[in-house]
């Protein structure tokens, strides 16, 4: 029998090297400790609600509600928390926690660069030292980011190893984690990576379906029937899924970056055409070729761009509580340029990945049933992409 | 008695360590019994893997060499079985878990057996995960050998304790790479394993000159290099043979000095 630490049916578990297991150990410990300590939970709850903006909206998007037909459509919108996006929740939390243990530097590894700029943010109003690591690639698809994270004080580590992308990131922030323990946290930015990150990620990014249940109960006096987020680690999506997982009527669905579709190799949806592996610490879903290479993935989306899952999704996949849906990029521009143009909010190209299948599934569900779709972040930072995209040239 | 077990017998132990296919099989082939033949007591063989996160960059590139000249883990079940004709030393692979995992258990481990294989090294399989594979690899009498971090502190007693092979002891924190300059307090964690189990240990992480070998050997039953190996086939391409066995002959005569 494997070990039965941090699993989600047979996925999740510590396949790291020996020299970080105490460093893992004395994590769980910690968190063990601060999640039922009242003061830590007060702190938390003051930075979440007078620094990030918390509680984020739900809002009713009531044009695109009609033009589409069918489902009321609500947007959870993270897009509006501090830094943009929703990954300032697991932040604060981890730095938070990471001071309380005494540790004074934080490590972390970015794709789109939008926890990276979370992690630089917590640490320049913590006080921590801060050290993120970003594929070389990804450092010129995300030039501002870069900026963003110096100017918050922080030192961004070009990664040139490997396809240079969020991967090969989280590979060299966990390298880095080895070599220095003794005062630094590495602040894993997904529901990824071994026990307990996924449980402890999870349990930050919770507040947005905790949120969901009380504001759409104010709203409309009932669950939704979907909730839709996107999944590339899958933080958000495990934010927006977990205080619903119980109630087996509300449907759950992921979306994964299909890339240029899932029958090329240029994709990055893992449940679709990934299998059982271990990798980054965790035995989930990945992106492999049959002798157990990691393959090198593809996405418009620089924050969807990884050849994992975080293994609780696997296990709501294998149960089928969950399902995920790949969603091309083309779909996902289209997506982007839709929300835009319908209700005036510019959602970022992940999330859009999520309204894109939105616009899928509304129009065929009675008009009494209700979709929540997380826009996980705002999509500034991605509009000079999507403008290559359509063959514009604009300069940052 | 094991094979591994005896190769620790006739004095300290230079363990080299080389990546399969780096820049092919048929150099990996000469390069491991030039280091047999210049006295390598126990061979590792390292089973490349596109994300190796315990490596440094010099072993990091190898992997990569390797991984883009083809060599697949088929490929180098048949190296093993070339090695066998000859080669008497234990041999033992180095990877990481998903390559056993997806090549399936048991087929791996069964070929371990069927060509040869002594023992292996997964990094990212510390003692929480063993039992992923141990089922298996006991089934066919393949030691699972566990390694001993510089931070291991309070787990040494029970890594140690259910140890197969030898203990792998790594010498500093980080990942491989050569090291000027070894700080870790060896000699305690050594005398901690060995109150724990009569299994040979040998440090490796950082070591590349013939004084550190003869320091780490003092201390231990015996050394472990890799990347100091992999800068010589980098630099030599196939005619790394003679290079690597005159290094390993140097490192094997700097381990036994008294």
């Amino acid at each position: 029998m494997t070990n039965e630490k941090g699993r989600f049916g047979i996925h999740g578990g510590q396949y790291i090297p020996e020299t970080l297991m105490n460093a893992v150990i004395e994590l769980e410990e910690a968190y063990d400790h601060y999640k039922k300590d009242p003061e830590f939970n007060r702190e938390l709850t003051e930075l979440f609600n007078e620094y990030a903006g918390r509680p984020s909206r739900l809002y009713y998007a009531e044009k695109m509600t009609k033009d589409l037909g069918g489902a009321k459509i609500y947007l959870k919108r993270e897009d509006l928390n501090h830094t943009g996006a929703h990954k300032i929740n697991n932040v604060l939390g981890q730095a938070l926690l990471a001071k309380k243990m005494g540790k004074t530097r934080l490590i972390a590894e970015t794709g789109a660069g939008q926890h990276g700029v979370a992690t630089a943010t917590a640490a320049a109003l913590l006080g921590m030292e801060c050290v993120v690591f970003m594929g070389e690639e990804d450092t010129i698809r995300q030039a501002l980011n870069v900026y963003r994270m110096r100017l918050l004080g922080a030192e961004v580590v070009p990664v040139k190893t490997g396809t240079a992308t969020l991967k090969d990131a989280v590979s060299e922030a966990m390298r880095e984690w080895t070599s220095r323990i003794a005062d630094t946290h590495y602040c894993l930015g997904s529901v990824m990576g071994p026990h307990p990150f996924p449980t402890i990620v999870r349990d930050f990014q919770a507040v947005i379906s905790k949120e969901i249940k009380e504001q759409l109960m104010e709203k409309e006096g009932k669950l939704p029937d979907a909730v839709i987020a996107c999944v590339g680690g899958g933080s958000n999506a495990i934010g927006s899924f977990y205080h619903f997982i119980e109630d087996k009527e509300v449907e759950l669905i992921g979306c994964e970056a299909a890339g240029r579709g899932i029958d090329t190799f240029e994709t990055a949806a893992t449940v679709n055409t990934g299998r059982v592996g271990i990798f980054h610490g965790m035995k989930s879903y990945f992106c492999q070729d049959q002798y157990g290479q990691i393959a090198p993935v593809y996405s418009i989306s620089a924050g969807l761009d990884y050849p994992g899952i975080g293994p609780e999704h696997a296990h709501l996949h294998d149960i089928g509580r969950a399902k995920y849906v790949p969603v091309t990029d083309d779909e996902a521009v289209e997506a982007f340029e839709y929300l835009a143009k319908t209700e005036g909010i510019i959602p970022a190209i992940e999330s859009a990945h999520a309204v894109a299948y939105a616009r899928k599934l509304a129009p065929a569900m009675d008009k009494d049933k209700i979709i929540v779709i997380t826009i996980s972040g705002r999509g500034d930072k991605d509009c000079a992409a999507i403008a290559r995209y359509r063959g514009e040239d604009i300069h940052e | 008695m094991s094979r591994i077990r005896e190769a620790f017998e006739k004095g300290k132990a230079f363990i080299p360590f080389i990546t399969c296919g780096d820049p092919d099989l048929e150099t990996t082939a000469a390069v491991v019994r030039a280091a047999v033949k210049n006295g390598a007591a126990l061979v590792e063989l390292g089973i490349p893997f596109s994300d190796p996160t315990a490596e440094g960059p010099v072993i990091q590139g190898a992997n990569l060499r390797a991984l883009k000249g083809g060599v697949t883990t088929d490929q180098i079940f048949d190296l093993v079985r070339d090695l066998r004709q000859d080669v008497e030393v234990p041999l033992v692979f180095m990877t990481y878990a998903n390559v056993v995992f997806s090549y399936g258990a048991e087929r791996f481990f069964s070929l371990c057996r069927e060509t040869g294989i002594d023992g292996i090294i997964l990094p990212d399989l510390p003692f929480e995960e063993k039992e992923e594979f141990l089922p298996v690899s006991r089934k066919y009498g393949v030691d699972l050998i566990s390694l001993i971090a510089p931070t291991s502190e309070n787990r040494i007693a029970m890594i140690a304790g259910e140890a197969e092979g030898f203990l792998y002891i790594v010498s500093s924190l980080g990942v491989t790479g050569t090291r000027s300059e070894i700080k870790t307090d060896l000699k305690s964690i050594v005398d901690v394993v060995r109150q724990n189990t009569d299994l040979p240990c040998a440090i490796g992480f950082g070591i590349s000159t013939p004084e550190q070998a003869q320091n780490m050997a003092a201390i231990s039953d015996g050394v472990i290099v890799g990347s100091a190996i992999i800068k010589i086939l980098a630099a030599h391409g196939k005619d790394s043979a003679e290079p690597v066995g005159e290094y390993v002959k140097a490192m094997v005569e700097a381990a036994n000095q008294k």
